[in-house]
């Protein structure tokens, strides 16, 4: 535990000197801008404008940082070596990969809190005082991040056994895929084969469904979101990011560096 | 009480690289190694490059797997990841993260060993002091040269008082002061009983510091002793070095002379000697020394390595 802690801390130490985070945060805080712009010439409609933006802007900026910077965890690692005089110490190699993993989640924790730190702040500067039913875009960050946390462990699982570049693709491949699982399941026509239906059930329910995580639709609208929708995304993103990182550390174990 | 034990027992270690179209092919990098270091032994892995000597370094270090053998070190298997606790380990051309300086890498690696905050302090200050780095502490690593990463990675290495210390071309990337310094730090290894391993294409680092060494040639281990016994210490010849100024140009002993500037060396069987000298002496040369030719762990080095060569075209002539 010891060593997965001491690995996370310097994986977050990384993510803040090489200032990728910084940049984010101030490209964040310039949709923000962009935000109350639109905003002030549009009529009665800023609260929708600046929350759904904000959230995507949220989700998108966190999905790249959560795919390249996952990627880049464990094979910039192995590419440069650094990886060598670490594993000679008394590590083990899942250790090491979960330690990777939280300290990616909590960079990503830190930079979406403060991005919707920044929300807060544009929403406030257009009808103040907030109300008690804007609490609701926390619920719908907290989604996010729990998305990412997930983005994270497929990039890492990826990582593990391929090229970055083909890595980062299939990373977000699923990603795109996992968007569409949902509806996957619902699919149904006169001329589709019943054995292919079948098969694209199948493969639904092993994508991860990231429809799961997706809130904005009611939250910019004001609306609440059901606690069991929480808990039911909270519960499936443990059991599926439980379940990749236990098929990295298996590749991972066995795969002989360079 | 059994056998005593050895620091490091490798037993018919093999590792192959699969290769080519859908990795059919095999490429042999270490084959059959059998190899013991003592207790308190400085041992020396030599050969060229690509011979299998980091391979080999790698297979104990856990960062590739055997395809065949294995491996103990301190009587522990390889694969019992606590047994890392009692080795340190310093990577061929060392990289660490440099976005950290060099006490906060070394405070980093310590934090492994379980050391408490203020044993941590002082160790990475000590291995700072030690080798060298006191000054520059505090700089991030992007910015150190290549000898100063080779320093970083030498201290980490020794960080946690290891009792058996893995070196992989420790010596590469240094300047002069650099290799006696790593060289003092080896020998300090050894006068605190602690044993080491280390790999290096420098036979003369080998041939100073080692108690045996171990030759390595395409993949196969080829000869392990002494550095003196390993090579026949009889003459092979004489070595006369001289100058001559002006042309001396009949004088025939200077077809077989490599010249700079107005110094002549040559190289002789004994029986030859005095002829020569009586010679240069005629031709008026100033003799500045005459010194027998011992063949060194260089020469046993490449005539093992030619070998080696020979041996591989023969293969390739006859199509195996």
């Amino acid at each position: 535990m010891r060593n997965i802690q001491t690995v996370a801390a310097n994986t977050f130490r990384e993510a803040v000197r090489d200032r990728v985070l910084y940049n984010l945060v101030f490209f964040a805080l310039l949709m923000m801008g962009a935000a109350i712009l639109v905003g002030q010439i549009s009529i009665g409609i800023e609260q929708d404008v600046i929350v759904s933006l904000g959230l995507t802007a949220i989700s998108v900026i966190g999905i790249f940082i959560a795919i390249f910077l996952g990627v880049a965890l464990v094979s910039k690692e192995m590419d440069k070596r650094t990886l060598y005089a670490l594993l000679a110490k008394p590590v083990k190699r899942r250790e090491f990969l979960l330690g990777k993993f939280f300290g990616l989640v909590m960079t990503l924790t830190v930079n979406t809190a403060a991005m919707a730190a920044g929300l807060y702040i544009a929403l406030w500067t257009v009808k103040h005082p907030l109300l008690k039913s804007d609490a609701y875009i926390l619920v719908a960050v907290y989604l996010i991040l729990l998305k990412l946390a997930l983005i994270v462990a497929l990039a890492l699982l990826f990582s593990c056994f391929t090229t970055p570049f083909l890595a980062i693709l299939f990373t977000a491949g699923m990603y795109v895929a996992g968007l569409f699982a949902a509806d996957l399941r619902t699919v149904h026509g006169v001329d589709i084969d019943p054995g292919a239906l079948r098969l694209m059930r199948g493969i639904s329910y092993l994508l991860p469904n990231f429809q799961n995580f997706d809130v904005m639709g009611a939250v910019v609208h004001g609306r609440g979101v059901p606690s069991v929708i929480v808990w039911q995304a909270t519960l499936y993103a443990i059991l599926y990011i439980t379940i990749v990182l236990t098929g990295a550390a298996v590749v991972f174990s066995r795969r002989n560096l360079k | 009480m059994g056998m005593p034990q050895g620091a490091i027992e490798i037993e018919n270690l093999s590792k192959e690289y699969p290769y080519g179209f859908l990795h059919l092919k095999k490429k042999k990098s270490l084959e059959d190694l059998t190899l013991r270091v003592e207790d308190g032994e400085v041992f020396g892995f030599l050969g060229p490059n690509g011979a299998g000597k980091s391979t080999t370094i790698k297979l104990l270090m856990r960062l590739i797997f055997p395809t065949a053998g294995t491996a103990r070190i301190l009587g522990k298997s390889i694969d019992d990841v606590s047994m890392h606790g009692s080795i340190g380990y310093l990577p061929e051309q060392p990289y660490f993260y440099d976005y950290l300086t060099a006490h906060e890498v070394l405070d980093y690696f310590a934090r492994f060993h379980g050391l408490t905050a203020n044993d941590r302090r002082a160790r990475v200050a000590a291995m700072l002091k030690k080798v060298g780095l006191d000054t520059a502490k505090k700089i991030q690593l992007r910015k150190y040269s290549k000898g100063m990463l080779q320093r970083v990675g030498l201290a980490q290495a020794i960080l946690h008082d290891p009792q058996v210390v893995v070196l992989d071309e420790p010596m590469s990337g240094l300047d002069p002061l650099g290799r006696r310094e790593v060289r003092d730090i080896i020998l300090e290894l050894k006068r605190e009983g602690r044993t080491v391993l280390f790999s290096t294409h420098v036979l003369s680092d080998a041939e100073m510091l080692c108690d045996r060494v171990g030759v390595i040639v395409g993949g196969k281990l080829r000869g392990i002793g002494a550095p003196g016994e390993l090579v026949d210490m009889k003459a092979q010849g004489m070595e006369i070095l001289f100058e001559l100024s002006g042309a001396a140009g009949n004088l025939p002993l200077l077809a077989k002379a490599a010249r700079t500037g107005e110094r002549y060396r040559v190289q002789l069987p004994e029986t030859e000697l005095y002829a020569a000298l009586d010679a240069l002496k005629a031709a008026g040369a100033r003799i500045l020394s005459v010194a027998q030719i011992k063949p060194t762990l260089e020469e046993y080095f490449m005539h093992l390595v030619e070998a080696d060569r020979a041996q591989a075209s023969a293969v390739e002539v006859s199509g195996k």
